[in-house]
């Protein structure tokens, strides 16, 4: 294993390397419409994204995002408390939850354009409306997942109200939380991105569909590797999150479902 | 999800007809607060403290629903929107499988192409749509079959990697030092011990390739329940938009229901399936 490990970390950082310049190469060779050299796409890359276009058009995506998504966070979790708490309620809730979270949420889209307009308001509703139900149901799994032993030494010693939620069940349902806040954020990127397709004004999605119309190609796919790199930076974020405030927690990585 | 499973063998000890009455009773008595949400809205609606513009009485989404689906207008779109769904899983499957395979099997593969497939797996798919306009002959359900296909890949991709990562080497050593054929070992460790891994990439899978079909639908206007939901939507037909909605959570229910039910079939012998905790 030993002798193999300087050549894992060459494979580990030439590889990548050497796929860039084999696109480099292999745009410049053939020229292809959409796939423009791709010397072009970082300059356009330079261009737009350092820094010219970021309050135009990230800040506003992001803005967004951040909004609509904490919103789901607060309702997400708050909702799934009450319904973890209740069996009863838990029971005839399910249905309810389990078909809105099935619908394909772009599909919504047409409906918040005909209700809400394209303001940013219709969209924050949207990113919030489609991100609430994983973190919903796993908050409702984290709860009611709790050891009984600590629910009833809860009961037991009294614990009131507000230090029976924040020092019982929150922390006790947190990793399955987690689950549901990673599950969610590919969704509000997804709805963040959509969103601007459609009925929009600003925003990255905005950007990209505009580059393409206007047929500026290598624009087209800096806009695309930004959302790349946003998508990645989110869920270094959220990971990063969620392994400082699960650090006493054993086995980290709880599943979502 | 252990919990459920758990909660339903619980019933054991009762006849199977029992059983079946009872889990009947538990389905409809259940369908209680449905019923309530979909009254206050019925009302709210029939009053107008609802804009009918928007939000019509669930009663008319449900005739205008019923219409479409006798008329057989609905079933075409739904046809083609399993189709896009079907074909973009079925490419993930194939690209995914044997290429995460490989990744989890050669360390050597693993830790090479690791930095490409952690910057390219959080690439939102629908960044892709205008590209996929560009190459795509519009109106066709190539460009929805490529959106669902690339968001479909990386789930599979990773569960299939870690799948084969997770299986324990003392299991591999044991199957070398018995001179268990190497292909045979590979059929009887390493398959059914990435199967678990490989069912949960599926199930993910499965929805990320109806979500990524119906957008594609919806944006690039490729024909399917998407397609028809912004068509009714900018036609001013609101009850028939509702009903292609609803249309589309139920194809998304129905596959979800679809792919659990098969989990627990063919993991019946797997510790997620027994209900115990891991």
């Amino acid at each position: 294993m030993r002798r193999h490990r300087g050549l894992y970390l060459s494979a580990e950082i030439l590889t990548p390397v050497l796929v860039v310049v084999v696109i480099l190469l292999a745009t410049n060779a053939g020229k292809t419409f959409f796939l423009p050299p791709l010397q072009n796409v970082f300059v356009a890359f330079g261009e737009n994204w350092l820094f010219a276009r970021i309050p135009v058009d990230v800040l506003p995506s992001l803005a967004r995002l951040a909004v609509g998504y904490l919103i789901a966070v607060v309702l997400g979790i708050g909702f799934g408390v009450l319904l973890g708490r209740s069996r009863g309620a838990r029971r005839q809730a399910t249905p309810i939850v389990e078909f809105l979270r099935a619908v394909p949420p772009p599909a919504l889209l047409p409906f918040t354009l005909v209700a809400l307009g394209i303001g940013d308001g219709a969209k924050i509703f949207l990113i919030a409306l489609v991100c609430i139900w994983p973190i919903l149901l796993n908050t409702i799994d984290g709860i009611t997942g709790i050891e009984p032993t600590l629910r009833e030494t809860g009961a037991s010693y009294r614990i009131p109200g507000a230090a029976r939620l924040f020092r019982i069940e929150l922390p006790a349902a947190s990793p399955q939380i987690f689950a549901g806040l990673r599950a969610s954020m590919p969704l509000a990127i997804i709805i963040m991105v959509v969103s601007e397709m459609m009925g929009a004004t600003n925003g990255i999605g905005f950007f990209i569909v505009q580059s393409q119309r206007s047929f500026a190609i290598a624009d087209m796919w800096s806009g695309i590797i930004l959302l790349g790199i946003l998508g990645y930076l989110l869920n270094l974020l959220l990971t990063l999150l969620e392994r400082w405030v699960l650090a006493w927690h054993r086995r980290s990585h709880a599943i979502a479902r | 999800m252990p919990q459920r499973t758990l909660a339903l063998a619980g019933g054991g000890t009762h006849s199977p007809a029992r059983r079946a009455l009872q889990s009947t009773w538990h389905g409809i008595s259940s369908l209680g607060g449905t019923v309530a949400v979909l009254l206050v809205f019925e009302i709210l609606g029939r009053t107008g403290v609802l804009p009918a513009r928007f939000l019509p009485p669930p009663s008319e989404v449900i005739v205008t629903l019923v219409q479409l689906l006798a008329g057989g207008e609905a079933w075409a779109a739904i046809g083609l929107t399993l189709l896009g769904w079907a074909l973009g899983l079925g490419i993930a499957i194939v690209i995914a499988v044997p290429v995460g395979t490989l990744l989890g099997t050669s360390e050597f593969a693993f830790r090479a192409t690791r930095a490409i497939v952690e910057f390219l797996r959080p690439v939102p798919s629908v960044a892709l749509i205008p590209l996929a306009y560009l190459i795509f002959k519009p109106g066709t359900i190539d460009g929805k079959v490529f959106l669902a296909a690339f968001a479909a890949i990386w789930p599979l991709l990773v569960q299939t990697i870690y799948g084969v990562r997770s299986i324990n080497p003392l299991q591999l050593d044991t199957a070398r030092s018995f001179q268990i054929p190497r292909w045979s070992a590979f059929a009887r460790v390493v398959v059914p011990g990435s199967v678990p891994y490989l069912a949960t990439g599926v199930r993910i899978s499965s929805s990320v390739a109806l979500i990524l079909a119906v957008t594609g639908e919806i944006i690039m206007g490729a024909p399917g329940v998407g397609m028809q939901i912004n068509l009714a939507s900018q036609g001013g037909a609101v009850p028939e938009m509702y009903a292609y909605v609803v249309i589309s959570g139920a194809l998304g229910l129905g596959l979800n229901l679809m792919f659990a039910a098969l989990e627990r079939r063919v993991l019946h012998w797997h510790a997620s399936q027994r209900g115990v905790r891991p």
